[in-house]
């Protein structure tokens, strides 16, 4: 989990947050397009994650790094699952803040792999 | 259908979700790899956790009276500990979720409570006004 692809993921994550708040504030559904935003985040944290894996060099807790991974990666779907039951402004509204999570959650794995548990 | 599951609700629940999950989460790996470092600085953060638990489970169900006792409980929390760990930060020996007013969680442990509370004002006087107003199914 290097900086580079901590805050690659934390940008895109980020990005598609903005698109769910934009779908928010103009009152639309969940779209297709948004879909497919929040599933290249899950993706790029599942690429991520495999990486991590093989590649090594992590310098905190495995346990802790691998339990805030899982965390992660459940993020986004808990999400969808809870945002599409409400077909409103607020459904979008509930994928912006897991994408802003998935942002935040991100820069956390980072700095748990630099050893800044 | 609960009203915690429409509107604004379900944002409300997705956060205390997040916070739940990764309150409880941290607490818990503190409390086993590290216990004896700040035993009360953790001690605290689980039970915010589990009280975010409950907090969740019961706006995501609309068990209102439950509600106001957690989202109530984190907010005397937040100020409480905010308060203390401000005057004198080395007093529970680690950061809390709710240490310095939540800084380390970028405020969401602050305003999340009364937003909470607010939300439960008022819905609660739409729900009271309602069943006033529109008489019973027939």
């Amino acid at each position: 989990m290097t900086p580079f692809v901590a805050y690659a993921i934390a940008a895109f994550a980020s990005t598609v947050a903005l698109f769910a708040l934009w779908h928010s504030f103009k009152g639309f559904r969940f779209s297709n397009p948004l879909f497919y935003g929040v599933a290249a985040t899950e993706v790029l944290l599942v690429v991520a994650g495999v990486g991590a894996l093989f590649v090594g060099g992590n310098q905190g807790d495995p346990i802790l790094f691998w339990s805030y991974y899982v965390t992660t990666l459940i993020i986004a779907p808990a999400a969808v699952v809870w945002g599409i039951g409400d077909k409103t402004r607020w459904g979008t509204g509930v994928v912006a803040i897991a994408m802003l999570t998935v942002a935040v959650l991100s820069i956390r794995l980072m700095q748990i792999w630099q050893g800044h548990g | 259908m609960a009203e915690t599951q429409a509107g604004f609700g379900r944002v409300l629940v997705a956060i205390y979700a997040v916070f739940a999950i990764s309150a409880t989460a941290r607490s818990l790996y503190q409390l086993l790899s590290k216990f004896d470092v700040a035993p009360v600085a953790y001690g605290l953060s689980a039970l915010s956790g589990v009280v975010y638990i409950v907090a969740t489970w019961a706006l995501a169900t609309d068990r209102r009276p439950m509600a106001w006792i957690a989202v109530g409980f984190e907010a005397a929390g937040v100020l409480i500990i905010g308060l203390v760990t401000m005057v004198n930060p080395d007093l529970l020996g680690d950061e809390t979720v709710w240490s310095r007013f939540g800084a380390g969680y970028g405020y969401v442990p602050l305003v999340l409570p009364f937003l909470g509370l607010a939300w439960l004002v008022k819905t609660g006087r739409t729900r009271a006004s309602a069943s006033l107003n529109e008489p019973e199914a027939i």
